[in-house]
């Protein structure tokens, strides 16, 4: 296949490898070696899509990832990504894109309507209307507004590739592999430091790749190779290519996101991460992240064949791709003269170089002469021919002084594409990130870093040095300095190689070139930001309507909040609003730069913790056995909790039902091994305890358990557990299952900035136990067959806990219940939990011993009114709320929550208070959640419905647990409710949405009342 | 209002264009050269009526309610910055009213009718969008408190729906409702009222309202000081000087407790950063707010088409206006547990903003120790919702001395008598 606008030779592509590839469904061959962008350009291809408000036909802008134009849609499916930068996609076989934002194709695009409307469509115009009529707003406008806006489509399938993260620390962190960059990292390895280079090019050499400099007198590509040579013989230093440093965080911790697999053809990656983030902790950064050129802004500088100058070039030197055959080259400085000569070089006609100053750069003039290239000083272009593609420049030669023209009629200058420089902006994006405080560098027109904030340095392109000798000199000694402040002292000084030297020269501040209307007169735009098309006159419009902080500009005109994030428009905004208030740039100062510098992938920043490793997954040693046995599990903080046990074709009702009765009847067992458990040890345990909990330690004598509550210092109910006193200075916790983690981080913080003195050592030992909970009448013979401790009450009575042999295994016996019920608690070291758990079944065979899960263990528990934290409080309710005002010590000292029961509010007597609720119609079992009322025949509350009440009704407390009681055959319900102590016996109601549901206010506790059973 | 036009900085004649599709095609024949600025660059002058400090939205709908309401109109709001830049111009913008509390529900559903005509009222498009909010159910505990909510709710008199999970999935089809999943969707809350609002927009439309009735904005002018005399507020140091005031104002998000201490009140406050993100825009994928506190992760697409997510907030107390960057993963962890296919999206801007925290995660509106001088903060992750309600009960509460009846629960006396309404315990992410 043809590539009309292919070099005749030259570039770092692969002539004798062709890869084929489609655009909007037309194929197309490029080389290895291509961008997307330039085997497109290559193929005379540049109208690639259509911008966001206007549908204005749009190419290539760029030739990096400052690219706001050349957006596509890659790929289709589960590997499709919208918004992908041409300039950055490397070529592979069979890669497919297209464009976006235009329908039903690029060429003809209806959305172009929008354009016809411009005049409309200004900056902030959807402030001022689609007002009215009120509703048209959700039906009509805003539907619209969402339609248009958007450029590709999100995926709609699930990612079929996979990502990863790494961790690096090393002494010096290099970012960028252009001249300044190498000449660091190779000073800063050459004194012996660790170092990371980072590029995110596909190879190194930065702005080198694109020009045509000598260093030593040889090709600096060369250079290049050997700098790369003796780096990767270095076993020190990692060099990342295909890597972005995107964010910089305090304490020079560095994230950059490396692409590992997007240059190869798709699926070609095979198990491979498609992308990785890297974390990097760097003792010193050197930046050198080189600059981006800016774009003029001149009447219709968006058309197809408009770009950067120094993009043009690097895609004719790097690329062999020519961006036009007639190329007129615009500028307001000197870089773009060395565009102009490659251009003619590789065999463009440059019909002329329009330069906005009077006078170029020595020796650039002749230069131009020499290669038969006329040079307009002081000219500009006033207008653009062609929509979709340039036709034409119409040039004017400027007055003197001032926004005057010199000439009274444009001149057109017949061409296929305009390459421009409006000046260069450093890429102090990191810099800045890292809270370094920048200064405006008038001569140079752009903004330099100024003050760093870490330890760090900018050297090169990025610090304002453009010139090829000042970067390698720069990089050089940033890079020993680097080392030798991480403790990397250099043991010779490097020498700085030679390099042709072309001065910067002068730069002309035009930040809107003048042209035959104003802006915002007539039809011409001026873009200042392509990808969102903001305007000149959107600026101004901004500026006039009071909008005139930076950042009150930006969020109003939309200006450099695209995908490129203003890398090529923000200077020119400022610029622009500057000259409008009439002060200087600096006084302006800029927006802030924010992380990401570049895009990053959901994928990468989540990396691993997907699917199932989205949070990591506990088991109990019992888990395997669960599955065995059929169990359901309920997710409890991150513990899979056995929840019931159904048997083949048994509802859910029916197999809790039945593991309640094994219980209240026989025996159960419950796997109770994910409570928190705390190991407390220390001279000063029991102070540390009583100033923690509520109620008092000192009298726990060894060998007993106490159940026990944590309260924050409001007074509220925060956790609950029991409390086994195992030696003189030794204590066991339990905590709940989701409550772990936090009530240990709670104790340490306490111990560590509240009563640093205390002599107390927490140790959480969660997992070092597995508890099998034997519950139920036969509890006893169960385990008296499987130890021969005494476990007769007078032995072993209720709240007693002993060290024991169970089944040859060295245990912890809790004699404590939370069914109501003759209950043990065994805990064993976890590795040795199945042989326990299994012994326990074999020993309770004969009286039909039954694993009971959650889900009964609620029910067990609610038919004798124990609560559970978290479902009957809510960090509302207090020990004395809830009936166990008992625990809270009137004698101690001081304990966390005491003052708050002193306060007004906590202290009121009609507090909501938990009670038990029995529903009129036993059948009947409430939902938990519903809100009580005091009864009332009011239809509104009476009838049900799931529409709002016309007025609010007061609410007097509501259900929080609510079940089938097997053991009592009809519904119990435990409720918080205002006065509710003091209300047994009162008939209430809840109405619900199926109608209300009266029922009668008890004491919490349905069962057992004088706790006969456990204590039996 | 007879000096109004005579006030420094006022540029020429004024003629309030009303906004209207007619007045932008008006000025579209003029090339869009004559419209006037939105709000007025004011000067602070020696003396006003009412001393707002702080130019957020809260603080400017104070003014604008002040003005409209109460015919006050000698007020200042004095800005540090340029309005709107704080947590106003930060927030992920989420609006709903379906708070469990009585005392949060009559709040929020102030304000939420509010939203309802604001942009007619404040004759500026806050595109405010009822898309619905969606609160996600994960497990027994979430079920139950959804239940409880909706329960409320109702009988609160706004609306709220439990849905089912095959429910959620016909709202929002691209939710992953798949049982196997680490943390399965149960079900889930539906505030069809709620949705999300343009955050600068309700800035700059209070203002531009609020100017237009008499009030100065007054950029650029930091409150330094708080002067009193005899227990009594009597005025403010700035950066542009002493401004005396009949009464003051403070309405500083994340530096409420900076301000308050001039006037040595210590407050039940701590200041968090809380931190969002934003995607690359696409074309419509998702329509509605999802939420989800198991798993801890929000996210909504905004009328630019890009996704805004967030999740809670960074554990340590700073003032630093950026957060830690492992929240940012961790939440995007969540995000693809609900939603596999954004994997292949990618964050484009990142940022954070200071929240104030208080105890039970209520705001504090109300009275201090200080006679005049009056506070409103402690909004936390969640009070860009609240912005048109609160400043119009704080409007009523400088107008008249005394707290509204909506905000009298929230009074800075309630962390003495410890009549909280804690929000906390209701719900993880509380935006
Ligand atoms: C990332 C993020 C996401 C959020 N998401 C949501 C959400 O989805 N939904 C929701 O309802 N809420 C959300 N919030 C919370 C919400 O943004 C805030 O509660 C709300 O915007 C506060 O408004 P404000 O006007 O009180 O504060 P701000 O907008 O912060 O205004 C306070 C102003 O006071 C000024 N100021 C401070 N000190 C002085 C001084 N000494 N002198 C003069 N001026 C001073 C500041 O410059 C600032 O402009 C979020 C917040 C953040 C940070």
């Amino acid at each position: 296949m043809k590539q009309p606008f292919r070099t005749a030779q030259g570039g770092r592509i692969d002539r004798s490898r062709p890869v084929f590839f489609t655009f909007n469904g037309r194929q197309y061959a490029g080389h290895a070696g291509d961008t997307l962008a330039s085997a497109l350009l290559a193929n005379g291809v540049h109208l690639v899509g259509r911008s966001f408000k206007y549908h204005r036909p749009r190419g290539i802008l760029s030739a990096g990832c400052e690219e706001p134009s050349a957006l596509v849609q890659l790929e289709k499916g589960g590997l499709t990504e919208p918004n992908m930068r041409a300039p950055v996609v490397e070529l592979y076989d069979d890669l497919a894109a297209t464009s976006q934002n235009a329908w039903p194709s690029v060429e003809h695009d209806i959305g172009a309507v929008n354009g016809l409307l411009s005049k409309l469509f200004v900056a902030g115009f959807y402030y001022k209307t689609f007002m009215s009529p009120k509703s048209f707003w959700m039906k009509v406008y805003e539907p619209f507004i969402r339609r248009a806006a958007g450029l590709g489509k999100a995926p709609t399938e699930g990612d079929l590739d996979i990502y990863d993260k790494m961790h690096a620390h090393c002494d010096v962190l290099v970012v960028g592999g252009g001249p300044a960059g190498l000449a660091a990292a190779r000073a800063a390895a050459a004194s012996g430091a660790r170092v990371i280079l980072i590029d995110e090019q596909n190879e190194l050499g930065g702005a080198l790749l694109s020009a045509d400099e000598l260093i030593d007198g040889n090709p600096a590509l060369d250079w290049v190779a050997g700098i790369q040579a003796e780096l990767l013989a270095n076993p020190e230093v990692r060099i990342l290519t295909r890597t972005t440093v995107t964010g910089y965080y305090d304490h020079n911790y560095l994230i950059a996101a490396q692409r590992r697999t997007d240059h190869l053809p798709r699926r070609a990656a095979g198990k491979t991460a498609r992308q990785r983030l890297w974390k990097i902790r760097a003792a010193r950064v050197v930046l050198a992240t080189g600059a981006h050129e800016r774009p003029l802004v001149f009447a219709d500088n968006d058309r197809p064949g408009v770009m950067l100058a120094a993009a043009a070039r690097t895609y004719a030197n790097r690329y062999g791709a020519l961006v036009g055959k007639k190329v007129v080259v615009f500028t307001n400085n000197d870089s773009a003269y060395e565009a102009a000569f490659d251009l003619k070089i590789a065999g463009a006609a440059i019909p002329a170089i329009v330069d906005l100053r009077p006078e170029a750069g020595q020796g650039l003039l002749e230069r131009a002469r020499n290669l038969g290239i006329p040079v307009i000083a002081q000219g500009a272009i006033v207008g653009v021919k062609g929509t979709k593609r340039v036709a034409g420049a119409l040039v004017m030669r400027l007055a003197e002084a001032g926004e005057a023209f010199a000439d009274t009629q444009p001149a057109e200058l017949e061409c296929d594409a305009i390459a421009m420089s409006g000046g260069w902006s450093p890429a102090v994006h990191l810099f800045s990130q890292s809270q370094g405080k920048l200064r405006f560098d008038d001569a140079k027109a752009c903004f330099v870093p100024d003050v760093a904030a870490q330890h760090q340095a900018s050297v090169g392109a990025c610090n304002g040095s453009f010139e090829l000798g000042a970067c390698l000199a720069e990089g050089l000694d940033a890079g020993a300095a680097a080392a030798e402040a991480a403790g990397f002292p250099a043991t010779a000084k490097l020498v700085a190689p030679v390099a042709q030297s072309r001065a910067f020269g002068t730069i002309k501040q035009t930040w809107v070139v003048p042209s035959l209307r104003p802006v915002g007169h007539g039809k011409a735009k001026h873009f200042i930001d392509f990808q969102n098309d903001v305007t000149a006159a959107d600026v101004a419009l901004a500026h006039r309507e009071g909008y005139k902080h930076v950042e009150h500009l930006k969020r109003y005109t939309t200006m450099g909040m695209a995908t490129d994030q203003g890398k090529t428009s923000n200077v020119n905004a400022l610029g622009y609003l500057s000259t409008m208030l009439g002060t200087s740039i600096p006084e302006i100062g800029t927006t802030t730069f924010r992380a990401p510098y570049t895009p990053v992938t959901f994928g990468t920043l989540a990396g691993r913790d997907v699917g199932h490793l989205a949070d990591p997954e506990r088991h109990t040693p019992i888990h395997a056995w669960h599955v065995a046995r059929g169990a359901l599990f309920e997710d409890v903080g991150q513990w899979k909790r056995a929840w019931y046990y159904p048997r083949p074709g048994e509802t859910m009702e029916a197999a809790v039902s039945r593991e309640c009765r094994a219980v209240r009847e026989s025996v159960g067992v419950l796997d109770a091994s994910t409570l928190g458990k705390i190991d407390v040890q220390g001279q000063d345990a029991v102070t540390f305890l009583n100033l923690l909990y509520t109620s008092a330690f000192s009298k726990l004598e060894i060998g007993k358990a106490r159940y026990a509550l944590l309260c924050k210092e409001d007074g509220m109910v925060m956790d609950d557990g029991i409390v086994a006193r195992v030696g003189p200075s030794r204590f066991y916790l339990t905590t709940t299952t989701g409550g772990a983690a936090k009530v240990l981080d709670w104790m340490e913080d306490y111990l560590q900035t509240e009563w640093p003195h205390l002599k107390v050592y927490l140790t959480s030992i969660t997992e070092q136990w597995t508890v099998a909970q034997v519950a139920g009448p036969k509890a006893r013979a169960v385990l008296e067959k499987l130890t021969d401790t005494k476990l007769d009450k007078e032995s072993f009575p209720f709240m007693a806990v002993k060290d024991a042999t169970v089944a040859g295994l060295k245990a912890r016996i809790f004699r404590v219940s939370f069914t109501g019920e003759l209950s043990f608690e065994v805990a064993v070291p976890a590795h040795q939990g199945k042989q326990l758990w299994e012994a326990i079944f074999a020993a309770g065979d004969e009286f039909g011993i039954t694993p009971f899960g959650t889900e009964a263990m609620h029910v067990l528990r609610a038919e004798k009114g124990f609560i559970i934290v978290g479902q009957e409080t809510d960090a509302t309710v207090t020990p004395q709320d809830l009936g166990m005002g008992g625990m809270v010590s009137r004698l101690k000292p001081d304990f966390v929550g005491k003052r708050a029961y002193t306060r007004a509010d906590t202290a009121r007597v009609d507090r909501k208070q938990l009670v038990g609720l029995l529903t009129d119609e036993p059948q009947t079992v409430l939902p938990e959640g519903a809100q009580l009322v005091e009864v009332s025949d009011d239809p509104a509350l009476t009838k049900g419905g799931t529409s709002p009440l016309p007025a609010p009704v007061p609410m007097i407390g509501h259900v929080t647990s609510s079940y089938w009681s097997p053991t009592l055959g009809r519904s119990i319900a435990l409720a918080l409710v205002k006065g509710g102590s003091a209300r047994h016996g009162q008939v209430i109601m809840a109405p619900l949405t199926t109608g209300a549901v009266r029922c009668t206010i008890t004491g919490p506790v349905f069962y057992d009342a004088e706790g006969k059973r456990a204590n039996g | 209002m007879a000096c109004f036009s005579a006030m420094a900085g006022f540029e020429g004649k004024r003629s309030m264009t009303r906004y209207s599709a007619l007045s932008l095609l008006k000025n579209a024949f003029s090339h869009h050269e004559a419209w006037a600025p939105a709000w007025r660059k004011a000067e602070p002058r020696d003396s006003y009526d009412v001393v707002i400090i702080g130019g957020g939205g809260h603080g400017l709908a104070t003014a604008y309610y002040l003005a409209k309401v109460h015919g006050i109109t000698n007020v200042a709001v004095l800005e540090r910055g340029p309005i709107g830049l704080g947590n106003t111009g930060r927030n992920t913008t989420i609006v709903r009213s379906n708070y469990l509390w009585d005392e949060s529900a009559a709040l929020y559903e102030k304000a939420l009718s509010l939203w309802e005509g604001l942009s007619q009222d404040l004759n500026y498009n806050t595109m405010f969008s009822q898309r619905g909010v969606l609160n996600l159910a994960h497990n027994h505990g979430d079920v139950l408190e959804a239940q409880r909510r909706v329960h409320a709710l109702r009988l609160n008199g706004i609306d709220s729906e439990y849905l089912s999970r095959d429910e959620v999935k016909a709202f929002c089809p691209i939710i992953d409702i798949r049982p196997d999943v680490r943390y399965p969707v149960w079900g889930g809350t539906l505030q069809r009222r709620g949705g999300s609002a343009r955050h600068d927009a309700v800035a700059w439309g209070f203002a531009r309202a609020a100017s237009e009735r008499g009030v100065d904005i007054c950029e650029r002018c930091e409150v330094q000081g708080i002067r009193r005399e005899g227990g009594k507020v009597v005025g403010v140091e700035t950066s542009k000087g002493y401004i005396k005031a009949g009464k003051v104002g403070i309405v500083t998000a994340g530096h409420s407790g900076v301000v308050a201490a001039m006037a040595d009140i210590r407050l039940p406050v701590e200041s968090h950063p809380l931190q969002a993100l934003v995607s690359e825009p696409v074309k419509p994928i998702i329509d509605c707010v999802v939420m989800s506190n198991a798993v801890h992760v929000y996210v909504s697409q905004s009328d630019k088409g890009e996704l805004v997510i967030g999740a809670g907030v960074d554990a340590y107390t700073s003032y630093a206006q950026r957060g830690s960057f492992h929240v940012i993963e961790h939440q995007m962890g969540a995000l693809l547990e609900l939603f596999p296919i954004f994997s292949r999206m990618r964050m484009l801007r990142q940022w954070g903003g200071i929240v104030d925290v208080t105890p039970d995660a209520s705001p504090i509106i109300g009275k201090t120790p200080v006679d005049n001088l009056f506070i409103n903060c402690g909004w936390g992750t969640g009070g860009f919702k609240a912005t048109p309600g609160s400043g119009w009960v704080f409007a009523h509460t400088l107008a008249t001395g005394q707290p509204h009846a909506i905000n009298a629960p929230f009074a800075l006396s309630r962390f003495e008598t410890g009549k909280l309404i804690d929000e906390h315990g209701a719900a993880a992410v509380a935006h």
